[in-house]
């Protein structure tokens, strides 16, 4: 990895009069977005330094505890977060627990197999590979689960005499429920599949560009895309999947019933 | 044949009936009393406590979906899952004959689902929860959006099954179907239910 451009700090202060422009026009126009789009710009900017300065430590002492803590640490807010993008929750410690119990289980599972498999560095828990593979997969089986658990709850709400209609004509609950879990599934992996599918045409994905930007050939930084681009979708895949299935389990019971009193909204998202 | 003692939720307050093969029972009461509470409690649709027997079996030792199978329940508002008519019936060959007696023709079948008035989807619900061959059905409003002829159509449907050993409790408003179709009188108030004086 030779022949990166290092950036020095005036070079960012420059890029973000950019933002300072949309602000500008946020103004001009009253659009009332400069306030939250600058308190983003500058969280973001916080966030990322210190995520730096975090894995600069990491990388340093290749410790299988603080690798850990860090995997446990990004699991749990990226919990909170599929909680946020949630119309209706699931009550008590269901709501929390499912999506990130789902997301622990998947990502770390895949994120292993690729450790161990493809990548194999020394030793297998390196925090260098470790923490950006999972934080790869991690943020888009979030979105999946996010979406498929949302997907299902709001449309049970709304499909709930149609459900109901095949339960009283004795279907079990998971025959009765089959359309919205289709439904929850798909959407839960549309966007993994549209971006395979677009991905090279429309896009190039920002893992890969940043390593053609540290100068590594195009061609092997494709390779790792593709590696990634195959975790995610297995990663997502088992996240949603298990996450409907927990959320379909939660939301009938063992008499085959619909049970939406075990929702809890709905409130703007 | 069906027995209910103590059956209770957190809106009913514990109801008892027994109700034989072949007998009908209208069940009245003002608007949210707990009417299609207490059929949704008995088809097991809500949480609820009590005990139920159907032919001695105790409800709890028979699944969920069999239950369902043999104690049917048409609500007010019958919901529908696919586009068209005919993918609602497990066995249209059954439906057939009951829809013909309710004046539909075979090219129902192919109607959309969104195309149906809301009499229409009530009968077609009745005649789908029919087929599935029910020992027991509840009924909420079967006729409340039907004309004075689709009326008698469909108690004269029911009550067909009635005299085959078909056991049905039937809510209703209107006081002469109640003269009509039943021999006894369950009134639903406040959550309570009760035999009505005769």
């Amino acid at each position: 990895m030779t022949g990166y451009i290092v950036l020095n700090y005036w070079d960012l202060a420059l890029a973000s009069v950019l933002v300072l422009v949309d602000a500008a026009l946020s103004i001009i126009f009253g659009l009332r977005i400069h306030r939250g789009l600058l308190v983003a710009a500058v969280r973001m900017t916080v966030q990322l330094m210190l995520v730096g300065l975090v894995l600069t430590a990491l990388f340093s002492v290749v410790s299988p505890l603080l690798t850990g803590l860090t995997v446990l640490g990004m699991i749990l807010f990226a919990g909170q977060e599929v909680i946020l993008r949630q119309e209706r929750r699931l009550s008590g410690w269901w709501s929390y627990g499912l999506g990130t119990g789902c997301m622990m289980m998947s990502s770390i599972l895949v994120t292993t197999f690729a450790l161990l498999t493809a990548l194999r560095p020394n030793p297998w828990y390196d925090p260098r590979y470790a923490i950006p593979l999972l934080g790869m997969i991690l943020g888009n089986c979030m979105t999946g689960i996010a979406l498929g658990l949302n997907t299902l709850t709001t449309t049970l709400v709304t499909r709930r005499a149609g459900v109901e209609a095949q339960l009283m004509l004795g279907a079990s609950r998971w025959d009765a429920v089959a359309p919205v879990t289709r439904d929850a599934l798909r959407s839960a992996l549309m966007p993994t599949i549209n971006s395979m599918a677009a991905t090279g045409l429309v896009s190039l994905p920002g893992m890969m560009t940043g390593q053609i930007l540290g100068g590594v050939p195009p061609v092997e930084a494709v390779k790792y895309q593709i590696l990634v681009m195959f975790l995610i979708a297995g990663g997502t895949g088992f996240g949603a999947v298990a996450a409907v299935l927990g959320g379909i389990y939660r939301l009938t019971d063992g008499r085959h019933r619909l049970r939406l009193d075990r929702l809890i909204g709905p409130r703007r998202v | 044949m069906l027995h209910i003692r103590d059956l209770r939720t957190s809106i009913l307050e514990p109801a008892s009936l027994a109700l034989s093969a072949g007998e009908c029972i209208a069940v009245r009461g003002p608007s949210g009393a707990g009417k299609t509470l207490l059929l949704r409690a008995i088809a097991d649709l809500d949480p609820n406590q009590g005990f139920v027997t159907l032919d001695g079996r105790d409800r709890s030792t028979i699944p969920g979906p069999e239950w369902r199978r043999l104690v049917g329940y048409v609500p007010a508002e019958p919901g529908w899952w696919a586009e068209t008519v005919g993918e609602h019936f497990r066995d249209w060959a059954a439906a057939r004959a009951c829809l013909k007696e309710l004046g539909f023709s075979e090219e129902t079948k192919s109607w959309p689902v969104s195309r149906m008035s809301t009499g229409e989807r009530l009968r077609f619900a009745l005649v789908r929860a029919l087929t599935v061959r029910p020992r027991v059905l509840l009924l909420d409003e079967p006729t409340a959006a039907l004309d004075a002829g689709a009326v008698a159509a469909v108690e004269a449907l029911i009550a067909s099954r009635v005299r085959g050993g078909l056991a049905v409790l039937w809510v209703t408003h209107d006081e002469p179907q109640t003269r009509r179709i039943a021999c006894r009188q369950l009134v639903v108030e406040k959550g309570r239910v009760r035999e009505a004086d005769q």
